[in-house]
């Protein structure tokens, strides 16, 4: 659970910079360039595959941990007062994550599905107007991609934002946690991490949820 | 603090014995004094009982005094009820007022069967002790205090892990119903001194093996355990196990 989880704290890092580029407000002329370049490297394709398959283990050690947990308890309480003693969302990793989960369904669908596989399925047609360019380079324009999906589209926009109030949730237990899975926990440093984790929560997700709101309010263009 | 009486309605886990269907029983008790603590409300109530020509509760207690860690109660939704660093037996009944409701059940695991009423079965925890829960050279009569020097900071954190005094309120009390705060309490205590040295490795490995056998949960770092151990153990020894664990494995030899 830790070593996939901090697997996937790297990736969101490299994941929310990139798409971040939107704002440079050029048309999406960086953002393009880079996205093509996060499709077409080869290592970092070969990186994707494994971001893919730590994923399918993260959840599936999530699923693990939440059933074998709950025949740990078979009787529960008549009565109990867990908010006396911790924080909800610490115990709701289980929830939260499968409502990330079904937002991630949404979200590939969206974007990796047409990208990745464009020519292939009927989801995505290649259009002239689809393809854009920089540097010389015919690029695959997921910047228009972007546009598409959220300018006028209220409810996917309301969609992603709750999948990234989930996601908020989700590392804010997360981020702190994976270190004292490995044994990281010391009386200097721990405050410390968990100031990061409530930091890096906090930025990642007001970020990715500024993208999608700011599209559709034109606020990039 | 002002000396006061109450009446009480007590709802309480009522179980015959291990495959019996439990279910809640309601009582009324008057004139219960602030001063009492709430195992005397026991008491008082199986007195009443016993007057009545009825069963009394079974409820575990030894010492009455906070150290033994026998009086297992999950009280209002809490381990041990309401107060914090609290055994059930040091809990007082000024913790509560006149017309007040209480829920009184057993600890709730599958690692602790309930036995009969609210005492619940914890021989998962000796279990977990004598599979390594110890050191086996026999070390004669106790040697004198500074003989063998030890880091101040180390018999510090050695000395509060070997403050838990077993009474499973962190599995009652873990949504997980995991019991890596009272493990992590007793690897560390050994863990950190020179003695516990030798069988480090071997007794992190069997110990963990044989809480998992027993059925408790896994740690998901909810930190309710330490919010409601009576003795304040620190999830900082659940890292160490952790970190013991994670050396001990990459270090055994391959069987
Ligand atoms: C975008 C994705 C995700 C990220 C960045 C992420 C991150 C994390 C991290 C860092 C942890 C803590 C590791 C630890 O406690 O040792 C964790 C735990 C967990 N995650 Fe995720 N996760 C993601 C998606 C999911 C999904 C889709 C599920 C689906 C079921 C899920 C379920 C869980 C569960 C059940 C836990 C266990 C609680 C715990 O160990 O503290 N996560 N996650
Ligand atoms: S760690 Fe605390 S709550 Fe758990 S058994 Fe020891 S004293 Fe009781
Ligand atoms: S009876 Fe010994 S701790 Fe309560």
């Amino acid at each position: 659970m830790g070593l996939t989880g901090f697997f996937l704290i790297t990736f969101l890092i490299v994941h929310c910079l990139i798409n971040s580029m939107i704002f440079f407000n050029d048309g999406g002329e960086t953002f393009n360039h880079w996205a093509h370049f996060m499709g077409s490297n080869l290592i970092i394709r070969t990186m994707e595959i494994g971001l893919f398959a730590f994923l399918l283990l993260h959840i599936f050690q999530g699923l693990m941990l939440w059933s074998q947990n709950r025949s740990a308890r078979p009787v529960r309480y008549a009565v109990n007062r867990p908010e006396k003693n911790s924080k909800w969302y610490s115990r709701s990793m289980g929830l939260l994550g499968t409502l990330i989960l079904l937002f991630l369904i949404l979200h590939l669908y969206h974007f990796w599905v047409p990208s990745r596989m464009g020519g292939i399925g009927s989801i995505h047609e290649l259009e002239p107007a689809s393809l854009s360019t920089y540097s010389g380079q015919e690029v695959h324009n997921l910047y228009n991609e972007m546009l598409m999906v959220f300018r006028e589209n209220l409810w996917v926009v309301i969609v992603y934002v709750l999948g990234v109030f989930s996601l908020f949730w989700h590392l804010l237990h997360g981020f702190q946690s994976a270190f004292q899975t490995f044994g990281l926990n010391h009386k200097r440093y721990t405050p410390l991490i968990k100031g990061l984790g409530v930091a890096y929560s906090t930025i990642i997700c007001i970020a990715f949820a500024s993208m999608p709101v700011a599209m559709y309010m034109n606020w990039v263009s | 603090m002002e000396h006061y009486h109450m009446n009480l309605t007590l709802k309480i886990w009522r179980q015959k014995n291990s495959n019996a269907k439990g279910n809640f029983e309601t009582y009324k008790v008057s004139n219960i004094s602030s001063e009492m603590s709430f195992l005397e409300l026991f008491d008082v109530l199986n007195e009443q009982l016993i007057a009545e020509g009825k069963e009394p509760i079974a409820f575990d207690h030894d010492c009455r005094e906070g150290i033994c860690g026998a009086c297992s109660m999950y009280i209002n939704g809490e381990a041990h009820g309401p107060w914090s660093k609290n055994t059930t037996c040091q809990l007082h009944m000024r913790a509560f007022k006149d017309g007040d409701t209480i829920v009184v059940e057993p600890w709730r695991s599958q690692a602790f069967p309930v036995l009969k009423d609210l005492v619940v079965d914890r021989s998962a925890f000796d279990r977990i002790i004598q599979a390594g829960g110890y050191i086996s050279v026999n070390t004669g009569n106790a040697v004198d205090a500074n003989a063998i020097p030890i880091d101040k900071k180390d018999a510090d954190d050695a000395f509060m892990a070997a403050a838990c005094i077993g009474c499973g309120a962190c599995v009652a009390t873990c949504p997980n119903g995991s019991a890596m705060l009272f493990v992590g309490a007793k690897i560390s205590q050994l863990a950190l001194l020179p003695q516990g040295e030798p069988e480090r490795e071997t007794r992190a490995l069997n110990m963990i093996a044989q809480m998992d056998k027993e059925g408790f949960g896994n740690c998901t770092n909810v930190y309710a355990c330490e919010a409601e151990c009576p003795k304040g153990i620190s999830v900082a020894n659940i890292a160490r196990m952790n970190r013991e664990y994670l050396s001990a494995g990459l270090n055994a030899d391959t069987k």
